[in-house]
């Protein structure tokens, strides 16, 4: 019988003796471990100080593990360990060891480092009698440990060497925006800053900087690198690297055939893997050789994607390259770039900070093919088609071809069956958007079907609801539909009972339908305070109203900002703050600007003929009747709209949904432009027309597209879709090729009859306005979790918290 | 157990929710469209708002569910468990009605 004896008990060594026992190895297996408890998972360590999480592996039968025992010795030509216990197999997983740079005063009290659950107690422990914390290192670990720091209500220090955090994950530029979030949760950061000395008689009192003086700290935790613990290995002659490691051969092998050694303190083609992911492939690999296999570790890769301090950090492939792709925007804290060959046509490696989203797809891309153009890469990663063999899974090894197989095989319907068929997704969790994506493409979900609860598109309720005459929610889906909805298909459904029948969104049952924002007629911001936007036709407003808005926003304190839909957009005000701002709008004529709503949003103007000595029509009147005639009219997505008074075009009315641009004669119509997410110059429809023409022409175009459109489909890619495009749309509403021009005039003539402000009415219901408070049991206090700092004189939500996932 | 008093029931609107101060404790509570009661955590594990009675109630697979109203996971409001994530959980609280006052209880 073979005898297996494992040194060191952390996550390698468990993965090797669980691999062994679940092949059905028929030898014994012995773990000693030098730690006081059984093997836990130290990726997740931080978690045990700041939620008391309990980090245990599950015991594996038939596994003896001794803790509290330390081996000292090999001796390999007996074949054993602290001279007694017998081995056939030796396999060394003994990891790595925090490593302490040797400044004067480290052995002081309250000197720590960052690796086990001890560290944790005793840092814990040292924590009740401290105010200031210092991390000495600014990688990942040293950002984990300041945070622990911070978790325990200390003023917290990180001193990095480096001129910035992070350095084997990010580069400068990535760095700075690293920083400024770190410097906004309170942490105060010293780049480039190395230790002199701890100071202290027995106790740490500060730590000295070479030029920034000395910071006070009672506490110092020492996270400036790991150095394989391979002492062992070296006591008894075996190979190990220059700077650290014990050599192994692809099947783990160490220079002595009886001895392996995995994870950590194994040094695997010059390289030490400090990730858990590779220690885990190694732990296999090992595990298939000792059984007779002849599994081979050939490197890993070294891709992170983590969330340190509610930041997304990223790191794929390589960190340099011929050329880059940056994209940086320093107020939201996002850095993202793209490493390319020289002649910009294979991915190298990339570097995202403050948001991640590329990470998934484009991992799976490095040194092959760009699929598109650099730049689109970094902002819609997910529109690209993986190739069958790109690995979508790296932590579990998993391509896009075995999650297509698993999904045909087995009829997967979900993400979730992904992941228990083919275990992709279920270790970081990065990969996810990528299943949900595969899942799409495989065809899954391609009924028209709206969601579980309807199995009609939206265009089919619309009519249904139409034709019936149905007014409430309840009857559709008692009749037409499974279950009590969810919020894809509430709020289509409150749209379509709003596009027909035009009444108060919050009347009735319909209040139970609204999305998030028009649950409180404003828009949810990050911290759970609403926006409010005033509308103000064609951009057009009087000084008087200008300042009404500038007192209702120093009164409450508003952050304030001009929009880019040519209005003003006051942010920060609390739900029961809402009804008492808008008294003060109403009074002053104001009406909602349904910034909230799947709606009319703005009709843009340019000053036109009135003023400019280009102008050709009057732009500012047209667009203000426009945006008149078609508020409050709830569609499929938002609606925007632009009028230029010339073919200068300053409205940008060509990337509109429907967009005018004055002409000699007349206006020029201009259909299904976007901006956002996928941009579309606007066709033109008709040309050289009159007002009354013009109008009527919209009224139809709007109609139609409110009765026909997908759910959250804008009019470009409505247009795009619709069968026979832009001629057959102008034969419908131009011609009447479909007969309905009568029914899509007298639409809109009744929207256009019994429109009423919804802020308004809000404000003269005493039922509805008691809804507009933080708690139904508390109608007067605020939300205490809603605060907020100061920058350029406004404020600006305090970061939340995220709680324990 | 320690029952406080939130609101008189008729003013809980079916399917739309309710936040309750209870000392530091931020509690939800929905009255479901059959007119069963739920009681969970306010505050969005994913966004770190306190916003989760603000969310669209509905079903999934019969199970009553709330969304959050930041970005859409779907928690259930029996368990508290994200449907979408289920290794995140939310706390859930005993709801009842006594005399026409919905009460939840918090330890
Ligand atoms: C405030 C504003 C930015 C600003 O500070 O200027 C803004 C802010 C938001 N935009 Fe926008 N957009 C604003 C002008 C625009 C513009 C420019 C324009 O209208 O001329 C665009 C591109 C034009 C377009 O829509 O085609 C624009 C394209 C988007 C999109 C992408 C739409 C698309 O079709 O891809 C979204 C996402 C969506 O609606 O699903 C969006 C969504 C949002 C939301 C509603 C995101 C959200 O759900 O919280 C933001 C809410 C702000 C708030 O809470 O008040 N916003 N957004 C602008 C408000 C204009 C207004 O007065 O109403
Ligand atoms: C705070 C923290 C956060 C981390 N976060 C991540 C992350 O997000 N992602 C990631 O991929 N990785 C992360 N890591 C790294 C990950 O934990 C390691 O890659 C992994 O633990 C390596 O496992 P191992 O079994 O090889 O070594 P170790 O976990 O170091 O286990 C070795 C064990 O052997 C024992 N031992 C050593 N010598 C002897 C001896 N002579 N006799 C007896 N026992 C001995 C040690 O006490 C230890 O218990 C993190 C590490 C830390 C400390
Ligand atoms: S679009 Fe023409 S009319 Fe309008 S401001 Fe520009 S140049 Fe003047
Ligand atoms: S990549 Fe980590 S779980 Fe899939």
């Amino acid at each position: 019988m073979t005898r297996v004896l494992i040194v060191g008990n952390g996550p390698s060594a468990h993965r090797l003796a669980e691999t062994l026992t679940t092949r059905g190895f028929a030898g014994s297996v012995t773990i000693l471990g030098e730690e006081p408890r059984g093997a836990y998972d130290r990726v997740a360590l931080t978690s045990y100080l700041t939620e008391d999480r309990d980090l245990a592996y599950p015991e594996i039968p038939g596994v003896a593990v001794l803790v509290d025992t330390r081996v000292v010795s090999i001796e390999p030509a007996a074949k054993t360990v602290n001279g007694t216990i017998p081995y056939d197999v030796l396999v060394l997983a003994t990891g790595s060891a925090p490593f302490v740079p040797p400044v004067p005063g480290r052995e002081l009290d309250g000197c720590h480092v960052y690796r086990t659950i001890d560290d944790l107690d005793a840092i814990r422990a040292s924590a009740k009698t401290a105010t200031a914390g210092v991390v000495v290192g600014g990688g990942l670990l040293g950002l984990e440990a300041a945070d622990a720091l911070r978790g325990l209500g200390l003023k917290t220090h990180i001193v990095e060497m480096s001129p910035w955090l992070m350095p084997r994950q990010v580069d400068e530029g990535g760095g700075a925006v690293l920083k400024k979030h770190v410097e906004s949760l309170g942490l105060t950061v010293h780049t480039s800053s190395g230790v002199t000395r701890i100071e202290g008689d027995d106790r740490v009192t500060g730590l000295l900087t070479p030029d920034r003086g000395v910071i006070d700290a009672q506490i110092v935790v020492f996270s400036a690198g790991i150095r394989p613990r391979d002492e062992l290995a070296r006591g008894a002659g075996l190979q190990v690297g220059e700077r650290g490691g014990i050599v192994v051969d692809d099947g783990m092998r160490t220079s002595d055939p009886s001895i392996f050694a995995i994870g950590e303190c194994a040094l695997h083609d010059g390289q030490i893997y400090g990730l858990v992911a590779p220690c885990m492939t190694m732990a296999e690999v090992a595990a298939d050789r000792i059984m007779g296999g002849a599994a081979a570790f050939t490197g890993a890769d070294l891709s992170t994607k983590l969330k340190l301090l509610g930041v997304e950090v990223a790191q794929f492939g390589a960190m340099a390259g011929a050329l880059d792709v940056t994209y940086l925007d320093p107020v939201a804290g996002v850095y993202k770039k793209l490493f390319v060959s020289d002649d910009a046509s294979t991915l190298l490696g990339g570097i995202c900070v403050g948001d991640a989203a590329p990470y998934a797809t484009l991992r799976s891309f490095v040194g092959s093919e760009l699929p598109a153009a650099p730049s689109d890469l970094l902002f819609s990663p997910t529109a690209v088609e993986l190739p069958g063999d790109a690995p979508v899974c790296s932590c579990n090894n998993v391509t896009k071809n075995d999650v297509t197989a698993a999904i045909k095989e087995h009829d997967l319907t979900d993400v979730a069956g992904v992941k228990a068929c083919t275990r992709a997704g279920t270790t970081c969790g990065s990969c996810l958007p990528l299943l949900k994506k595969i899942l799409t493409e495989s065809g899954v979900d391609t009924g028209s079907g709206l969601c579980e609860h309807f199995a009609h598109s939206r265009a089919e309720l619309f009519t249904i609801v139409q034709v019936r005459g149905i007014t409430t929610f309840t009857q559709l889906i008692d009749e037409h539909g499974t279950g009590r909805g969810c919020d894809i298909c509430k709020p289509v459904v409150a749209s379509i009972l709003a596009s027909l029948h035009n009444g108060h969104v919050l009347e009735g049952e319909q209040a139970a339908l609204q999305d998030t924002n028009d649950h409180f007629l404003a828009n949810l911001q990050k911290n759970g305070t609403y926006s409010i936007v005033p509308r103000i036709p064609g951009g057009e407003i009087t000084p008087e109203k200008l300042i009404v808005i500038g007192e209702v926003a120093r009164d409450f304190g508003l952050y304030t900002k001009i929009t880019g839909g040519q209005r003003i957009d006051l942010f920060g005000a609390r739900v029961e703050e809402l009804p008492r701002i808008w008294r003060r709008l109403v009074d002053a004529g104001f009406e909602s600007g349904h910034a909230y709503g799947k709606a009319l949003r703005t009709v843009k103007s340019c000053v036109g003929s009135t003023w400019c000595r280009y102008g050709v029509q009057d732009s500012v009147t047209l667009a203000i009747d426009l945006e008149l005639r078609y508020r409050g009219l709830r569609s499929p997505h938002k609606l925007k709209s632009g009028v230029s008074g010339c073919a200068r075009e300053c409205a940008e009315a060509r990337s509109k949904d429907f967009g005018v641009i004055a002409t000699e004669k007349g206006w020029n119509l201009y259909v299904g432009g976007n901006g956002g997410f996928t941009p579309r110059h606007a066709d033109l429809l008709v040309q050289d027309v009159d007002t009354a023409t013009l109008i009527r022409t919209i009224d139809r175009f709007l109609m139609f597209y409110i009765r026909t459109a997908d759910r959250l489909q804008r009019t470009a890619a409505w247009l795009e879709n619709l069968e026979g495009g832009l001629d057959r749309l102008r034969e419908i509403v131009m011609d009447d090729a479909l007969g309905i021009c009568a029914d899509l005039d007298a639409q809109m003539a009744a929207h256009i009859a019994t429109y009423a402000d919804e802020w308004r009415a809000t404000l003269d219901d005493p039922v509805k306005l008691r809804r507009f408070v933080s708690f139904v049991n508390a109608p007067g206090t605020p939300d205490p979790s809603i605060t907020f700092t100061t920058e350029r004189d406004q404020i600006k939500p305090e970061i939340l918290q995220v709680t324990s996932r | 157990m320690n029952w406080i008093p939130v609101c008189p029931l008729p003013d809980l609107l079916p399917e739309r929710g309710a936040c309750a101060l209870i000392g530091d404790e931020q509690v939800a509570v929905f009255r479901a469209h059959d007119g069963s009661l739920y009681a969970i955590g306010n505050q969005d594990p994913f966004s770190g708002a306190y916003i989760l009675s603000r969310g669209i109630v509905g079903t999934r697979n019969g199970e009553p569910t709330v969304a959050s109203p930041m970005h859409k996971q779907v928690f259930s409001l029996t368990s508290g468990v994200c449907l979408d994530e289920p290794g995140t959980v939310i706390p859930t609280f005993p709801i009842r009605v006594t005399m026409g006052m919905v009460e939840v209880s918090v330890k």
